[in-house]
């Protein structure tokens, strides 16, 4: 059987996600496979092969990943929240859609805990650093999202689901005027009705519009996934997962799936993981793996 | 400080329930004993007995007193005997209804009670209407009222003491400029208003009053007329100093034009239990007369009577 050359063991290490640390190990000190290695080292002009410096950003950044993804787990989950709206917030506009996904998937009491945290650790409630910091046409949307206390009981009213349904397509239909986010009636019924409410929205818009909401909003994406997070959760989830363990996968989808793995629980969650066995096999190596594999399938 | 006393020695609540029971029965109602009891109970106990009168009566106390008592008495006797979240639910989802609706009364709730109080009171507004607080407020509000209201309602303020006195300076400024430029529902204003702690507004509207020469009151005077105004000027009253704001409102309630019960029943029922000691004291200061003869000449029968316990006053 032919062993993989050394080159070949450091491209697995750094393609996919996470590290397979015994392969790695068997790599150590074989000095010689930095000559015959273009793709992370080349040539400086005082005669040793420089690393290249995007591949050690990378090497990085999958190690880094089992012990975020350990941190994430071991943590208060409202103590992991509050710091994920935190340092979502300072990453600016690029990470809103963190926020989103936290304020949106959570369930109530778990956001009021995240809340409650956030005083703890920061001596701030998160809607007054939201508030104070995001200057962009988010802003009402975002803070409205994480104040919500929304009813969890199954009590729906279809006839106002239809009403807030049109409302909605007339907001989407107006989008040359003014962002569907920015639309109060729109900011209304995403902030503040319960999810059940919500999803007998989506299907009621089914019947004004031959595509669904989340089809007619791909221009807006913060509003996108606003809505895929609180009517079809599923599709976010098969979304995360298919983005991370693609092959031109980005940190930030890698990120996610970190998070998506450290913070869900949920059937829902683990019925979509399913789906992803087989990529997960090919794409996720070393102890990052075995936390995956373990939550999946607790 | 709460004006409710209750005995130091409190009998069980069965004990209670047999003597509520004992004052519905029969030709008329003992309204006497009814006050005498339930007047002298705190939260805790007042839920107990409920408890206890459903399981050994089958019935619930609140529908029996509906039953038994009238007019402006009995609302009076309903919403004490309700828990303090529960009383705010309720008179939250009273005021988004069409015919009871009260932008006043919401945000007196959400600036006035304490940040968990008004968890609270989201919490037992779930569990009595199956819905969310927000979701009707918003629904039942529209424009600036909505704009303003919506943030009261929703926030979970910090608690602490921390103070940023650099930012206090900052957001005076800023409301000193919108409020310059008469933009009193600025996206700014409200969010000030509407996600700072309260530790942190005060900071602010002193250093506001420091650098203006005025109290931020007083520059929101501007026009008499302005209803958004006006809640505005509430607001802030609320947020930094609740006593007063309530014996302005209980002043303007018993006066001698007329009695507003509406307003008397719900700041006695939602305070005596809190600060309405406080309240009276400022009261007094202001109108040279205490609270209870001022609620004493105003009122009268059994009304007067529920009204004077919960104040602490007791005919002994």
């Amino acid at each position: 059987m032919a062993h993989p050359s050394e080159p070949e063991v450091l491209d697995q290490a750094l393609s996919g996600i996470g590290v397979d640390e015994k392969l790695l190990v068997s790599i150590l000190r074989k000095s010689h496979m930095r000559k015959g290695c273009s793709k992370f080292f080349c040539e400086d002009e005082r005669q040793f092969e420089r690393w290249n410096h995007t591949a050690i950003k990378s090497l990085k950044a999958e190690f880094k990943r089992f012990k975020d993804v350990v941190v994430l787990s071991l943590m208060h989950p409202w103590e992991r929240d509050a710091r994920l709206l935190k340092k979502a917030l300072k990453k600016g506009p690029m990470q809103y859609n963190v926020i989103v996904e936290i304020a949106c998937i959570r369930s109530s009491d778990e956001l009021l805990g995240a809340r409650k945290a956030y005083h703890s650790l920061f001596d701030r409630s998160i809607e007054e650093d939201l508030a104070s910091h995001i200057q962009g046409s988010e802003r009402k949307l975002l803070v409205a999202l994480v104040s919500a206390y929304r009813y969890e009981g199954p009590k729906v009213k279809e006839d106002t689901a239809r009403l807030e349904a049109k409302a909605v397509l007339n907001a989407i239909k107006n989008n040359d005027k003014r962002n569907a986010m920015e639309d109060d009636e729109v900011v209304r019924i995403l902030t503040t009705r319960s999810k059940p409410h919500l999803k007998e929205v989506y299907e009621q818009y089914k019947k004004f519009s031959d595509k669904t909401i989340t089809e007619d909003l791909e221009v807006e994406l913060l509003l996108k996934e606003t809505v895929e997070c609180l009517c079809t959760p599923q599709t976010y989830f098969t979304r995360v997962f298919d983005a991370a363990l693609r092959d031109d996968a980005d940190e930030d989808a890698k990120k996610a799936l970190t998070r998506l793995v450290a913070t869900q629980e949920s059937e829902e969650m683990k019925g979509v993981a399913t789906k992803f066995e087989g990529k997960i096999k090919e794409r996720v190596k070393g102890a990052y793996k075995d936390v995956l594999v373990g939550m999946l399938e607790k | 400080m709460a004006t409710l006393t209750v005995p130091s020695a409190v009998p069980s609540a069965s004990e209670d329930c047999e003597q509520l029971r004992k004052a519905f029965s029969g030709w008329g109602t003992n309204e006497n004993l009814i006050i005498d009891i339930l007047g002298h109970r705190n939260a805790e106990q007042r839920n107990l007995i409920r408890k206890a009168y459903g399981e050994a009566y089958g019935e619930d106390l609140l529908k029996a007193l509906n039953k038994e008592l009238t007019s402006d008495f009995e609302r009076l006797v309903m919403l004490w005997t309700l828990d303090p979240a529960e009383r705010d639910a309720y008179l939250a989802n009273e005021a988004t209804k069409r015919w009871t609706s009260s932008n006043q009364v919401l945000m007196e709730i959400a600036c006035t009670r304490s940040a968990n109080q008004l968890l609270h009171a989201r919490q037992a507004y779930h569990a009595r209407f199956k819905k969310s607080l927000e979701e009707d407020v918003a629904h039942h509000t529209t424009g600036d009222f909505r704009k303003l209201l919506l943030p009261l309602v929703t926030a979970y303020r910090y608690e602490g003491d921390e103070v940023n006195m650099s930012l206090a300076k900052t957001e005076a400024k800023l409301l000193h400029e919108k409020i310059s430029d008469k933009a009193y529902s600025d996206d700014d204003v409200v969010r000030v208003l509407g996600t700072r702690s309260k530790a942190q507004i005060n900071a602010t509207l002193n250093h506001y009053k420091n650098e203006y020469g005025k109290d931020i009151i007083e520059d929101l005077e501007a026009d008499s007329e302005d209803d958004f105004l006006a809640l505005l000027r509430s607001t802030v009253k609320c947020l930094v100093y609740p006593e007063k704001y309530f014996e302005e409102v209980l002043r303007s309630a018993i006066n001698k034009r007329g009695t507003d019960e509406g307003a008397l029943t719900r700041v006695v029922s939602t305070r005596a239990e809190f600060d309405l000691k406080i309240i009276a004291d400022e009261y007094q200061r202001r109108n040279s007369v205490p609270l209870t003869r001022a609620i004493g000449k105003d009122t009268r029968g059994d009304y007067e009577k529920m009204l004077l316990v919960l104040a602490g006053h007791d005919e002994a």
